[in-house]
């Protein structure tokens, strides 16, 4: 397998972001998205993205993750380049109502997990029809 | 009936598309790239290295893995990574929606341009990337030679 090959499958560049100012591309993160009865979760893979570095907006029905690299220091002269460091941005249409006061959002080893809890709904009314 | 494609009998260059592409899955196979979509094999750690005076510096993307799962093993002139990316529990109920993440074993060997000291490999996990910094053996250091004058 040949290291280009790779890369190529690997990092899928963002169509329509262009590259920062600094020269970096935007990638399309990986993402697994799962729904049970309480909420959406939204796992994506962002390597070299830190904490302060993801924002998370929700306007109207749209998500949008956006995730800064932390560009690490580098030292020396490169050997070997196997994949490339880039920002990752990506958007979902939401079809779920979603309660915006309760999105919870994790970074760990440069996983994002993001929680959106689906509205509760409110108990079923039985309406009694009344004779007249 | 079935719908054929129209080609002008009298155009001899009608054929070249189809020419151009055989000529490049030809060569693409010989080449070692096949213009077959590829199948991707799971989890692959990429890596980028870079090199200084005293030591290469190797990192790897592998978001998402838990940093005791990750197994160096390393001789003076090569290094071994070793893995698994495991799935996270999920409860049974839910319903996917999208599942484009890879998980599974991974296993690398790469071989090193200089001799190294395997005694004082460092490594560190953080956000995600593996960063393996290997200083060279005293051996492979670039020395500066002085010129004597008499």
């Amino acid at each position: 397998m040949r290291a280009d090959e790779i890369k190529k499958a690997d990092k899928q560049i963002a169509a329509g972001r262009g590259t920062t100012t600094r020269g970096l591309p935007t990638f399309i993160p990986q993402v697994d998205i799962y729904e049970d009865k309480k909420a959406i979760t939204v796992l994506a893979d962002m390597p070299g993205v830190d904490k302060e570095g993801v924002s998370i907006d929700l306007k109207e029905d749209q998500l949008t993750i956006d995730g800064k690299v932390a560009i690490p220091e580098e030292k020396g002269t490169l050997l070997h380049k196997e994949y490339e460091i880039g920002n990752y941005f990506r958007q979902f249409t939401l079809s779920d109502v979603i309660d915006r006061e309760k999105i919870s959002a994790k970074m760990a080893d440069g996983v994002l997990t993001l929680t959106l809890p689906k509205v509760e709904k409110a108990a079923a009314k039985k309406i009694e029809v009344k004779a007249g | 009936m079935a719908i054929i494609r129209w080609r002008d009998p009298m155009d001899p260059f009608a054929d070249l598309g189809s020419l151009r592409s055989a000529i490049d899955q030809v060569f693409g196979d010989f080449m070692g790239r096949s213009s077959m979509p590829r199948t991707y094999p799971g989890v692959y750690p990429l890596l980028n290295i870079t090199e200084n005076d005293d030591s290469l510096c190797m990192k790897a993307e592998l978001p998402g893995i838990d940093p005791k799962q990750i197994d160096i093993t390393s001789t003076a002139d090569s290094i071994t990574l070793r893995g698994e990316r495991k799935v996270p529990p999920v409860s049974e109920e839910v319903n996917y929606h999208q599942r484009e993440r890879e998980f599974g074993t991974f296993r690398r060997v790469i071989s090193l341009p200089t001799r190294i000291d395997t005694d004082k490999i460092k490594a560190s996990y953080r956000n995600g990337v593996l960063t393996i910094d290997l200083p060279k053996a005293e051996e492979a250091k670039p020395k500066q030679i002085d010129i004597k004058t008499s």
